[in-house]
């Protein structure tokens, strides 16, 4: 009778514990909502302003002074083009370390160098963004001697360089995942190695290569301190990688590091950029999945 | 004929060359890419790394200045975000792993759990500013910055922890199940044990990630000039990375080299953590065998 007694009590506490569970693991979803939330009401404050076509079709973007322009456009071609750059950087440096580790490196090699390489990821930002407007730039003018301090090349170089663990990484782990049935069967047609990586590896590996750089693409859009460090607070339409810019992260920390009092204009602008960035990031990221879902090819 | 054949294969052999060279070079940039960057912030911050530096208040004297409100604001930030997210990602881990049935809202879960991991760091700070800062009236405060640094790396958590839990072999569990112990039983008396060093590894890791997030603790905390150090959880704060931030936007070099400093010290506290991690893996691994 007692031990009829525990078992239903430890029933009852089995069901508690099951439900506490499922709060946590169901708190992320929470967490979504919450950014949904906040951005969407933040915003609608500002759109009650501030139409939402001037926004997302206007070429100025000077909510600080008057006359007030409230474009979203300059603050999205800045990030566009530190974007680009990046991208432009780590993708052939990163896939050129992914065949070197994984075609040429012998064993011992590659256990050795991946781990140093993802030390590359694991550097806080504001690192890279001391690292971009000390080392970087001055650099950079010795060959621009015209080209003034804060400058979109120098941070895009400077994040292209942090993105390349995530586009060698991924790549490589794709890379590796090739059968090595696929790369004999090339060598029995005579085929060198070099053709091997080119003509099979890398297409074989194609659908893991490119979720790596949407990744880095998406990482590179969400970058927020070496922008803010190095590339300027100038929101500027333009695709002069010499020229002062501002992204919409490095919008967002400008007005945040101000403390603009809650509910202000100023304050509501940043969560407006804020939902265009988590807009963009999020359209990124589904692409990636689509494409790692649709083209995924297990050996 | 014969001859375009032979020139083709010199092609061939130096096409082989080319593209051989080209991928070392790509590993020798990165690998040169990290040994500049941490040199170049040793270089310039050494000298500046003093006893009186860490202990030091923030200054407009660069000689006098120093990095202790960071340092500590830091220490309470990692401290409370690994009070709330660890307890938070291990259970919803195990949920995932241990109890959830296969069905679509786990899956939605799963599927927003990874989204989460990509959202960028500032929207999360955004999210902390209206909602705990705001919302729900904790002002610019480090258990605002600590929650929002919770939800920013539960995610992280979360996958570490499934990947931990499902290392564990199936057949511990069901031996447990065939003696009449409950889920729960099993999951806390052997499950969990067996999978703690790879919960722990990845908690750490995600841990020192927050130490060096500086653009959500910009959103919360803002460019505050700190001369205290905080003392319970609702004071201001600042943390090691919108320190050195501060520093390097001013224009004097003393002062950027006050920021390489305080970069050197960052990075030992996260190489600390790092060792503190792999020893832990370390351990267990020799353990295993």
């Amino acid at each position: 009778m007692k031990g009829g007694k525990g078992r239903g009590e430890a029933r009852r506490i089995e069901g508690i514990i099951e439900k506490v569970l499922f709060i946590c693991a169901a708190l992320s979803v929470f967490t979504t909502l919450a950014i949904l939330g906040v951005l969407v009401f933040e915003a609608v404050g500002f759109f009650s302003q501030v139409s939402i076509v001037e926004f997302l079709t206007g070429t100025q973007w000077t909510p600080l002074f008057k006359p007030q322009h409230f474009g979203v456009l300059p603050l999205v071609a800045g990030t566009f083009l530190v974007t680009v750059i990046g991208v432009g950087v780590a993708v052939p440096i990163g896939l050129g370390a992914a065949v070197f580790l994984s075609e040429y490196a012998p064993e011992k090699a590659r256990r050795a160098i991946k781990p140093v390489l993802e030390i590359l990821a694991g550097i806080p930002t504001v690192v890279y963004g001391y690292f971009a407007l000390t080392f970087v730039t001055p650099l950079l003018q010795r060959v621009f001697p015209e080209m003034i301090v804060f400058n979109a090349l120098s941070a895009g170089l400077t994040m292209g360089i942090m993105i390349i663990p995530m586009v060698s990484s991924l790549s490589e782990d794709a890379m590796l995942s090739v059968p090595k049935s696929l790369r004999e069967g090339a060598y029995a047609l005579g085929a060198q190695k070099h053709e091997v990586v080119t003509h099979i590896v890398v297409p074989s590996a194609l659908s893991g290569i490119v979720s790596s750089i949407i990744l880095a693409i998406s990482r590179a859009i969400g970058e927020t301190m070496i922008v803010s460090i190095a590339a300027g607070s100038t929101p500027r339409l333009t695709l002069n990688p010499l020229e002062s810019i501002q992204t919409m992260t490095g919008y967002i920390t400008q007005i945040s590091l101000g403390e603009a009092p809650f509910g202000s204009l100023e304050y509501t602008t940043i969560f407006s950029v804020g939902l265009t960035l988590f807009v963009m990031v999020l359209a990124v990221n589904l692409v990636g999945n689509y494409v790692t879902k649709r083209f995924w090819r297990s050996y | 004929m014969f001859k375009t054949k032979e020139r083709r294969s010199g092609g061939r052999a130096l096409k082989g060359r080319l593209v051989y060279a080209l991928a070392l070079l790509s590993v020798a940039l990165s690998l040169l890419s990290l040994v500049v960057i941490l040199g170049d912030a040793l270089a310039d911050g050494l000298p500046y790394l003093t006893w009186g530096f860490i202990t030091s208040f923030p200054s407009r004297f660069p000689s006098r200045a120093g990095i202790l409100p960071a340092l500590v604001g830091s220490v309470w930030l990692v401290a409370l975000t690994a009070l709330f997210s660890f307890p938070l990602g291990v259970c919803a881990a195990i949920y995932l792993e241990e109890y959830a049935p296969r069905n679509r809202v786990t899956e939605f879960i799963q599927v927003n759990i990874a989204n989460l991991a990509g959202v960028p760091s500032i929207v999360y700070g955004l999210l902390g500013l209206g909602l705990f800062v705001d919302a729900l009236a904790l002002g610019r405060s480090v258990l605002a910055g600590a929650l929002t640094m919770t939800l920013l790396i539960l995610p992280v958590i979360i996958i570490a922890s499934r990947e931990a839990l499902r290392s564990v072999p199936k057949i511990y569990r069901e031996g447990a199940f065939a003696l009449g112990a409950t889920r729960w039983e099993v999951t806390r008396q052997i499950v969990l044990p067996e999978a703690l060093p790879g919960i722990l590894t990845g908690t750490i890791i995600a841990l020192s990630r927050a130490i060096g997030e500086a653009a959500p603790m910009i959103a919360i905390a803002a460019l505050v000039y700190v001369t205290f150090v905080p003392l319970s959880p609702l004071d201001r704060f600042t943390v090691l990375p919108i320190q050195i931030y501060n520093w390097v936007n001013l224009p004097r070099t003393e002062f950027r080299n006050l920021a390489a400093a305080g970069i050197i010290l960052l990075l030992v506290v996260l190489v600390a953590m790092n060792s503190v991690a792999i020893t832990i893996r370390y351990r267990h691994q020799r353990k295993a065998v």
